[in-house]
């Protein structure tokens, strides 16, 4: 698609830390038109956080370690000399961080930290930027903003500091505005208010948001396409409603199936994703997800999954191995309540050294990261599956607990 | 059988002073503000709120960590306030809490075993050397631990295994009552449901009478029998689960339903009540009823007389002079509340074909 406005392609960025390089984000791409909202989904160190950064370039560093492309109005924000990128940085791109409190100077006034990022990018008179901060504040929905622009960041509440930060990323009318967790450290009611906020916004000034968030809830009601991260890639992506519609991934029916609704019946019990998100240093082999997936094959263990169309459509794609017709009767039972031994069985059910056309052995792929030769992985495939994970994954949080 | 626990007028007010040496009090957070409820044996109470409502200055008062300004508090026929030296280490033996923030609530230089010991060490109990470990061991494997970590630190487990660490110091006295404030909002929604069913299980097999706080209304639904809504320091709605989630009567219980997210785009299109402006500061909360000035509802009667807590159709007991009504209830809520599958279906054994 050539006209959107970001392209990401085969984004990779490693850090190298004194315990080895950590792989945050691994070979990942997206696309998001102009006027669109992107919810990025995943746990924490899932790398949702790092490829938005890398979008401002924030994690550039000595140690870090940047591969890809991020095509923002046909220019390469990876490559982009510092003094370029400093120019689209709160001006073409702009971000919203999770806490405002820590976000937001405590030492200068609301006001002036407004005035700043409009300086920075504008060439007006202090009381041109000062105008526009106050409207800037009564365009958030801060009341009595000829006061309130002169206050410190703690004289306001949670939820107005997270209206400032909003306005702040606003004063340059961006095209691209990434939202980085923008309601988890807020109240409920104070989130609706927040999210019909930026719904309003993005109708006035047209702009795109990438919304990144662990919260399920949020993405549905303002997302129009979503991402699913888990260790550093993305494992499904579609629009809104195929991801809650028809979800195709095991990781997707894990974040499901773990959170209690309230449209779902009362005493219903939750089914968790067992164990806990693999290191980033130590990834397991094959599958990233297989040592948590419950509906895992052996071959799973040695086999990469790629990004592939699900169903046929092209827009909706995920990167798991078990065949589509196994993925709809599994998704089909999880919805009518089956227990998790009667799903598991169904993935057994049907054949299983088919590995679908999109993937490749793992023999074949050259992360190039890995120090182990990558035959031995084949060799190995009698190896329990948590072989590869660090040595504090404890044997009694497994699938046992799932219970 | 009479109640676990029954709360009366229960206030916690916070003194603001003023002056650096001669300090005078100008005024006081009224944090919890004439808060009555009961809890039965084995039932779990739900308590919600947004921040800075008092939720959890009323947990911390129901285990004594605070003395509260008036009210009483009784627990198994003890008064709580009352209680001193070995009367109250008693009483905390059967009252126990598991807090928010698995990071800051576990001792860094201690050991798994030695924090998970304490409670015996501080009551005395299995005072054998070998004794005191296998207890420490057995509780481990309990609630999903590796015995084997008996000697690692905190910093060596991740925020879900911190929480079951919390969860076996909190139950290792077997006490009648567990306080758990904000157990799961820590963690990494994969965890939360980890953590949450643990907290089921044990509750199931201990018999635990177990109170819960947290700000997420579909969690409190999902552990709680029943839920008590709280707004500036004061019990605004209190109901079962199934009746507070279906036919809420006060309009900020209303709110906070209709402002909750739902994970389903279809069933996401309705409207919203949004509620305006911040809490006020329960330092100088409003007069009367105290949600008027955020209430869509609010009339001249609201800031004038104070709404008690009273029965309302449906089974509510709510403190509001114009409730919700049936037609106002269907439009503010998610439309998925009102199309509710009956009862979960039962496992079929045919399902592997």
């Amino acid at each position: 698609m050539s006209e959107a406005l970001l392209s990401v392609q085969e984004l990779r960025v490693a850090f190298h830390s004194d315990d080895g390089i950590v792989h945050a984000v691994d070979g990942i791409s997206y696309e998001i038109g102009a006027g669109k909202t992107l919810g990025i989904v995943g746990e924490s160190g899932s790398g949702k956080s790092v490829s938005s950064l890398t979008t401002l370039g924030l994690t550039r560093g000595s140690r870090a370690q940047i591969e890809g492309q991020m095509l923002f109005e046909g220019r390469d924000l990876i490559t982009l000399p510092d003094d370029e990128l400093r120019k689209i940085r709160g001006n073409d791109i702009a971000m919203i961080f999770q806490d405002p409190l820590s976000a937001l100077h405590p030492f200068y006034r609301v006001g002036a930290q407004l005035m700043e990022t409009i300086q920075v990018h504008r060439h007006v008179s202090k009381s041109a930027a000062k105008a526009r901060a106050v409207e800037l504040l009564e365009l958030v929905g801060i009341p009595d903003p000829k006061r309130r622009v002169d206050q410190y960041p703690h004289e306001f509440s949670g939820g107005m500091r997270q209206r400032a930060m909003i306005a702040m990323a606003l004063a340059n009318e961006p095209k691209l505005l990434i939202a980085d967790e923008p309601t988890t450290a807020l109240d409920v009611t104070v989130q609706a208010q927040i999210l019909a906020l930026l719904a309003d916004l993005q109708e006035r000034l047209g702009m795109a948001i990438i919304i990144i968030t662990h919260d399920l809830g949020v993405v549905a009601e303002i997302a129009d396409e979503i991402a699913v991260m888990y260790a550093g890639r993305i494992v499904e992506r579609g629009t809104t409603q195929e991801i809650f519609g028809a979800p195709q991934h095991p990781y997707t029916w894990g974040l499901l199936s773990s959170i209690p609704r309230l449209d779902s019946p009362r005493g219903e019990e939750l089914v968790p994703i067992s164990g806990r998100p693999p290191s980033l240093i130590n990834r397991p082999s094959g599958c990233y997800f297989h040592p948590r997936c419950p509906y895992v094959r052996d071959a799973h263990k040695r086999v990469d999954p790629r990004l592939e169309p699900a169903n046929g459509s092209t827009g909706h794609v995920v990167a798991c191995l078990l065949e589509h017709a196994v993925r709809d009767r599994i998704w089909d039972g999880i919805q009518s309540g089956r227990d998790p031994e009667a799903l598991r069985r169904m993935a057994d059910a049907s054949p299983s050294p088919a590995i679908p056309a999109g993937a490749t052995p793992a023999a074949e792929e050259s992360d190039g990261t890995d120090s182990e030769p990558s035959e031995s992985r084949l060799v190995e495939s009698e190896s329990p599956a948590g072989e590869r994970l660090p040595p504090t994954e404890s044997p009694y949080i497994g699938p046992e607990e799932t219970r | 059988m009479t109640p676990l626990i029954e709360v009366k007028d229960l206030t916690k007010h916070f003194p603001i002073k003023q002056g650096i040496i001669f300090q005078r009090q100008i005024g006081a957070v009224k944090a919890v503000d004439g808060v009555s409820f009961e809890v039965e044996h084995g039932e779990t109470l739900g308590i919600v709120g947004e921040t800075g409502c008092g939720k959890s200055t009323t947990a911390r008062l129901l285990c004594r960590l605070m003395d509260p300004t008036s009210g009483t508090i009784t627990f198994d026929g003890r008064d709580v306030g009352t209680q001193k030296g070995d009367g109250l280490k008693a009483l905390h033996r059967d009252m126990q809490m598991v807090f928010q923030d698995p990071y800051s609530s576990l001792n860094p230089r201690k050991t798994i075993g030695s924090i998970i010991s304490e409670p015996f060490v501080i009551h005395g109990l299995h005072s054998g050397a070998g004794e005191r470990k296998r207890r420490v061991q057995e509780l481990m494997d309990r609630v999903g631990l590796n015995p084997e970590h008996y000697n690692r630190y905190p910093h060596e487990f991740s925020g879900g295994q911190r929480q079951r660490i919390g969860v076996a110091r909190a139950i290792a006295l077997e006490p009648k009552l567990l306080v758990a404030d904000e157990p799961v909002s820590a963690l990494d929604v994969s965890i939360q449901a980890q953590v949450l069913n643990l907290l089921r299980e044990l509750q199931r097999e201990m018999g635990l009478t177990l109170i819960f706080i947290a700000h997420d209304l579909s969690v409190v639904r999902h552990m709680c029998d029943r839920v008590a809504v709280m707004y500036l320091g004061k019990i605004v709605e209190i109901a079962s689960s199934d009746v507070l989630y279906s036919l809420p009567r006060h309009p900020y219980t209303g709110a906070l339903l209709s402002a909750v997210p739902v994970p389903d785009p279809t069933g996401g299109k309705r409207k919203r009540e949004l509620l305006t402006g911040d809490v006020p500061s329960p330092a100088n909360p409003p007069r009367a009823c105290r949600f008027h000035t955020r209430c869509p509802k609010a009339q001249e009667k609201c800031s004038q007389d104070e709404p008690l807590l009273e029965a309302k159709p449906g089974g509510s007991i709510a403190a509001c002079h114009f409730p919700l009504t049936d037609e106002e209830i269907a439009t503010r809520l998610p439309v998925a509340l009102s199309r509710q599958r009956p009862a979960p279906e039962p496992a079929t054994s045919d399902a592997s074909t």
